[in-house]
């Protein structure tokens, strides 16, 4: 590499464009900044040498400059946005409607798109924002951006720290703003110093050369907005990982405790129970909405809970001592927070069946009182009940959730929302066993017109029993097993989650908008002053609001004989 | 600027040694970042054990009648291949490759493999008529607070681990097995 040394004494690192020191243009390099053909002098960076462009020995050099170059980092960013814009022509892989025909990728973009989907499921489109291509275009947009904001930053930094008031007069006459007036007062001059000055500039004087300089931060501004970006990368970086961000759904019944998912089986919740406000359909306010809504509206939805955390470190699931850490309810917009996490109110689900109450009759008598009566817990059954006056119940098949297809009675889920039993009844002193079969009280709910989904059935358990299916299936039944009661509870849907890169994507979008600010609403502008035989040359640049600079300029030069700066470009026009 | 031409010159290699360590540290550091959030992207469920990792240890009680062990506990049966299976009573696939699952187990029991069959979130009576039905013999923990099921993060049933008698995670199954398909995954965990 060599230097390059200017008439003025300044030695320039090679690519320099401008000398550093007095911004004459350097001989052999105008070409960089297209400087060759034109009046005016091409301004970006000051003509400072972006050192990437001139060195190019090592690998690491080339990868460098690579980098270095804006076109590289516009392309990219062209490149993410286009890719990003096909993402979204058909849903992503997690927004697969739920009762698609298949939920597999393989299959569904195929069968919902037809031969467009089959390509943009190969080409991995489906899944574009967490595939390994996308995160690497989005990582290389990141190193452009620092590497390209180090390679500017730093020469702009020193020449602009390095500037003298003396510029070489083909500088000033290239500049966009420029006059040259033949003959000027020292008293004349020393008026335009003054008002510069006043109007806030920095001067810097030298052998009668001035430079008139302010806002030079903004220049800064870009750069520090580059930080902000950086940092809400880095962000984006650490909330892939499960030590800053965890998201997490659970389900919990009324009475129940379960392991709290994400927390490696530390933390259990129970819940204790579940309240459900509506809006009163009698009061004034609601009615006209309610009744167009056509259904029950919730007004609040909450789940009292405690946390508790394991207090021993046992292997998973061994029986361990349980501490309290909090007790809370948690509503909308009010969740329960326990180091680190957050437990949010997402979801419930009614009419989950808790306990029955059964009761045994003659068939002959139905009118009669009940000769035994007994209760299940749906949650957990026994195998057999024996009752007073000598009946024993056995259940010989349980459904939680049962439905009717053609193969026989079933069960859809393993919960208890639809409990159906099969008994068999031994009568006092007697071997033989009756068989009955008892329950699917939610068709028989639904059989009367009411929304199972979306209405409490708790206060109804006592007369939907009545409706329940109960079968007698060889018909020689001496007794009938029916439902005297029900009781029923409700399921909490809890979101669990765990967030703590927020605070970083906060930091860094304030440090993006610092650098907005600062590069937007502030302008750095010189004058420069550079005396002739008998007058004085005067050029001004601006990186924005050149009319701002203008308007300062006149003021400046009032009721002297200097003539305004000319607008070169515009003449150039 | 009145520096000798040696000084200078030696300035001058100083500058450009420092520059490329600059820029070579810069760049590792940012290799280093895009590798670590690729990684940490594919690994973003990394709370699921996968094929090659070690399978965590847990402790459950047993319900199967038919088999006299109360407390289950995975590391236990180090130095056996382990098929652990998590199912339920209300799942058809299940209750498929249950009859398979016992068909093989008396002969690979005694080859040196133990099946343990969790049970997720069911009743113990379905479990007990379940068991009942399919005469099962092999140990059923009982898994009602989710606590195995949220270690190994199972999410359709049923799926199945099988396990090295070293504890390594050898194979991962989501879906039911069809008989030839165990005794396969059965050959990978043999012990010598």
């Amino acid at each position: 590499m060599k230097n390059i040394k200017c008439d003025c004494g300044h030695v320039n690192p090679e690519g320099t464009v401008l000398c550093e020191s007095c911004g004459k243009p350097i001989e052999g390099n105008q070409h960089i900044d297209g400087n060759d053909n034109k009046r005016l002098l091409n301004m970006r960076y000051d003509g400072t040498a972006r050192r990437s462009q001139t060195y190019n020995k090592s690998i690491v050099d080339k990868i460098w400059s690579f980098f270095s170059s804006v076109k590289v980092g516009v392309w990219l960013i062209v490149i993410a946005l286009v890719a990003s814009a096909v993402g979204t022509i058909f849903p992503q892989e997690q927004y697969i409607p739920i009762d698609a025909v298949s939920r597999d990728p393989a299959v569904y973009y195929q069968d919902a798109y037809g031969i467009l989907g089959q390509i943009y499921y190969q080409l991995g489109f489906h899944n574009l924002f967490s595939s390994w291509w996308f995160l690497i275009l989005i990582a290389l947009i990141g190193v452009s951006l620092v590497i390209c904001s180090l390679d500017r930053f730093v020469p702009l930094y020193k020449a602009l720290k390095k500037q003298k008031p003396q510029r070489h007069h083909s500088f000033l006459s290239r500049q966009r703003l420029f006059s040259e007036t033949e003959e000027v007062t020292e008293e004349e001059k020393q008026k335009v110093i003054n008002s510069l000055k006043a109007q806030r500039y920095k001067i810097n004087e030298e052998n009668g050369h001035v430079l008139a300089e302010k806002g030079r931060f903004s220049r800064w501004g870009p750069y520090v907005n580059h930080i902000g970006l950086i940092i809400i990368l880095l962000a984006a970086l650490l909330r892939s990982t499960p030590l800053f961000y965890t998201n997490e759904y659970l389900w919990v019944r009324e009475g129940e405790q379960k392991v709290i998912p994400g927390t490696k089986s530390e933390y259990f919740i129970e819940n204790k129970g579940f309240i459900l406000d509506l809006y009163d359909e009698n009061d004034d306010r609601f009615k006209a909405a309610l009744e167009k809504q056509g259904t029950m509206v919730p007004s609040n939805f909450q789940t009292n809970a405690i946390v508790y955390k394991q207090s021993e470190d046992v292997v998973t699931g061994a029986e361990a001592q349980l501490e309290k850490v909090t007790e809370d309810e948690i509503r909308m917009n009010h969740p329960l927070e326990f180091e680190g996490y957050k437990i949010y109110q997402s979801g419930y689900q009614l009419n989950e069946v808790n306990q029955m109450t059964f009761t045994i009759q003659e068939i002959e008598n139905e009118d009669g009182e009940p000769l035994a009566e007994f209760t299940i817990d749906v949650t957990d059954p026994k195998a057999e009940y024996e009752l007073d006056n000598g009946f024993k119940v056995e259940i010989n098949e349980f459904f939680p959730d049962f439905y009717l297809d053609s193969t026989g009675p079933k069960t859809e889920t393993q919960f208890p929302r639809n409990p159906t039993f099969i008994f068999k009844l031994y009568p006092p002193n007697s071997d033989e066993s009756e068989t009955s079969f008892v329950g699917d009280v939610i068709s028989a709910a639904e059989a009367l017109g009411i929304n199972t989904e979306a209405v409490e059935l708790n206060p109804m358990g006592e007369v939907l029993g009545q409706f329940a299916t109960n079968l007698d299936a060889t018909g020689e039944n001496e007794y009938k097993i029916s439902i005297q009661d029900m009781d029923f509870h409700r399921v909490s849907g809890l979101s669990i989650r765990k967030d703590h890169s927020l605070p970083f994507f906060g930091v860094g979008a304030l440090i993006f908008m610092i650098g907005v600010v600062q590069g937007m609403y502030w302008q750095h502008r010189r004058v420069w002053i550079r005396p002739t035989e008998k007058g004085l040359m005067l050029a001004a640049h601006t990186n924005k609001n050149w009319f701002g600079i203008k308007k300062e300029i006149e003021n400046s030069i009032e009721n002297t004989n200097i003539k305004m700066v000319d607008d070169q470009q515009e003449l150039d026009e | 600027m009145c520096m000798s031409l040696d000084e200078r010159k030696s300035n001058k290699i100083k500058k450009k040694r420092n520059r490329f360590i600059f820029r070579t540290v810069i760049l590792a550091v940012m290799l280093v970042a895009i590798i670590y959030a690729l990684v940490s992207n594919m690994d973003k469920d990394n709370t699921i054990y996968r094929v090659g990792d070690q399978a965590p240890d847990f402790q459950l009680e047993q319900i199967n009648h038919n088999n006299e062990i109360e407390t289950i506990r995975l590391s236990d049966y180090e130095g056996k291949g382990v098929m652990l299976n998590f199912w339920g009573t209300w799942c058809p696939p299940c209750e498929a490759e249950m009859p398979y699952m016992q068909e093989l187990y008396p002969k690979y029991k005694e080859k040196g493999i133990e099946i343990i069959a969790v049970d997720l979130n069911d009743t113990r009576l379905n479990v007990k008529q379940f068991i009942d039905k399919y005469e099962l013999t092999f140990p059923v923990p009982f898994d009602n607070k989710g606590v195995v099921s949220d270690l190994y993060k199972i999410g359709p049933m049923p799926t199945t681990y099988f396990i090295s008698p070293d504890g390594e995670i050898v194979e991962k199954v989501e879906g039911g097995l069809t008989l030839e398909k165990l005794e396969g995954y059965f050959q990978e965990i043999l012990p010598e």
